[in-house]
């Protein structure tokens, strides 16, 4: 069990995608499909609708935050973010979504397609075994 | 966080529910960061304008907020729209994106919004001083604003610097500390840097490396602020930098603590690599020139590269409404049209909806642009000078 620091509570299970590069959502994500489109991303072509998204931190537009809203909106949205440092497009992001997020997290711990149980009530990230 | 008696009214509603949402939010964001207290801002730079950026969820957002009264207290600058809002037909624009446009347009300005739609407010009429608090979103003006200028902003997201100039105010965290804004990063220029290209391919560079480090860089010689908006921008685009210094050329860079950093050089290598990865096509089907949006000194370079000449090509070059004016009366507007390219005002090639105008390759001189043009635009990127890309077109 790892402990954190909340963004934004709420408690999930899933399976996690996991970035080793940070993402922008703006310019990076499909806000209609949830697929990722940034070209040589580590996660092109993939799409982070109902996924536990694990990446390190965002980057790139400030447009990012309304990106993980109408993400929600659309139903394309992941259904928990877990970063090592979480910015404010992010958190502003998915507070307004409402998505459940931790950040501080030692995301090499997991692993893509992993099972993991997100309580951001709690600060917590479990990795199911 | 510490909270005044007025501050804590407004979260029991007493400036009404949308004021109450809107600082509830900057609170949130307060608490995660460890925020001590809440600080006035001088002004707002709200990000997601375009239809195009923020499609019906975010309109809709924005709609819901004018419709029950949000009105801005600070000076608040927009970013640029998905479209010139006053040329849209004559540059073909689709009818329904321009309508939905619109309606994202009124709502801005019934809150009291300067409707400017342009990512250089410090060139139109939004200028913070040295060490002015201020919250502002667009990620190459909050890099500008923080590093050239020396004010001091987060990176904001859009609905987050929107709530800031509904609210007036900040959390007080981050890059408003003068503790955060130590570099922790050198970064060794190796090389000479001529074109305007070759600022936003070094920029595209050290942000991939860097993520969302403070980097402090040595061996740029010489920069304006033209080259210096271009890198920026880059680096914003590619990583996430939101401050950097530059030794003998920014305000803050002799007052910052700057020894023993770890230290990248950058040598031609690298800066030819980044060319190298930013071209992915061949001949270009437009060049679009201003991302960031042209100051009037890079319009009036275009305009001499074209006088008397005739283009094979489209060519725009994206800048302000406030820039256009000028423009226009020093005759530079009328030399690009008569050499058959376009000022474009308002409105940029990324967040315009180029792909259904029939574009596929596109020219362009700027780092951010070629980083953010395949993947949200399916544009092939030819990335080159301004000079370079205008002499093929002729």
């Amino acid at each position: 069990m790892m402990k954190g620091r909340t963004i934004s509570p709420g408690k999930v299970k899933g399976i996690a995608l996991v970035s080793k590069d940070p993402i922008g959502f703006y310019g990076g994500i499909n806000i209609k499909t949830g697929i990722v489109i940034e070209k040589g991303h580590p996660l092109e072509g993939k799409c982070v609708k109902d996924k536990i998204l694990v990446f390190p931190c965002g980057k790139g537009s400030t447009v990012g935050s309304y990106v993980i809203y109408g993400l929600q909106k659309n139903g394309a949205a992941p259904i928990g973010i877990i970063n090592k440092e979480t910015e404010t497009i992010v958190a502003t992001g998915v507070i307004l979504a409402g998505i459940p997020c931790v950040d501080k997290i030692d995301i090499d711990q997991i692993k893509d397609g992993d099972t993991v149980v997100l309580n951001a009530d709690n600060a917590t990230v479990e990795v199911a075994k | 966080m510490y909270l005044t008696k007025e501050e804590e009214k407004i979260l029991q509603g007493e400036q009404g529910e949308v004021v109450e949402r809107m600082f509830r939010l900057i609170v949130q964001l307060g608490d995660i960061y460890s925020a001590d207290k809440m600080i006035p801002v001088g002004s707002v730079q709200v990000a997601g304008v375009s239809y195009k950026s923020i499609a019906d969820p975010g309109t809709e957002y924005l709609e819901d907020l004018a419709a029950k009264g949000a009105k801005v207290k600070v000076l608040t600058f927009l970013n640029p729209a998905g479209m010139d809002l006053e040329n849209w037909e004559k540059l073909k624009f689709p009818k329904d994106f321009a309508d939905n446009q619109l309606r994202i347009m009124n709502a801005f300005k019934s809150m009291g919004i300067v409707i400017t739609a342009t990512c250089t407010p410090y060139l139109a009429g939004n200028l913070p001083r040295f060490r002015e608090h201020i919250a502002w979103s667009e990620s190459s003006a909050i890099s500008f604003s923080n590093s050239v200028i020396g004010a001091r902003t987060n990176r904001e997201g859009g609905p987050s610097a929107l709530a800031a100039a509904i609210c007036g105010k900040t959390p007080n965290y981050g890059f408003h500390l003068w503790e955060k804004r130590q570099p922790n990063i050198k970064i060794n220029i190796d090389t000479d840097l001529t074109f305007d290209a070759d600022f936003g391919a070094l920029g595209y560079y050290v942000g991939k490396q860097i993520k969302n480090k403070i980097p402090y860089f040595v061996g740029i010689k010489n920069a304006d602020t033209d080259q210096l908006k271009a890198l920026g921008a880059a680096m914003a685009a590619s990583g996430a930098v939101a401050l950097y210094h530059v030794e003998g050329l920014t305000p803050e860079a002799d007052l910052v603590k700057k020894d023993n950093l770890e230290t990248i050089t950058v040598t031609k290598k690298e800066v030819d690599e980044a060319y190298a990865k930013l071209n992915t096509g061949k001949e270009p089907d437009i060049i679009i020139l201003g991302c960031p949006h042209a100051s009037l000194r890079e319009i009036s370079s275009v305009a001499e590269k074209l006088k008397g000449k005739h283009l094979k090509k489209p060519v725009w070059v994206c800048t302000s409404r406030m820039m256009k004016e000028a423009a226009d009366r020093m005759g530079f507007t009328e030399i690009i049209e008569k050499a058959g390219g376009q000022i474009v005002a308002d409105t940029c090639m990324v967040v315009s909806p180029i792909e259904d105008m029939g574009y596929k390759t596109t020219g362009v001189n700027s780092g951010k642009a070629a980083n953010y043009l395949p993947g949200f635009c399916k544009q092939n990127v030819c990335f080159a000078s301004m000079n370079k890309l205008l002499e093929a077109a002729l």
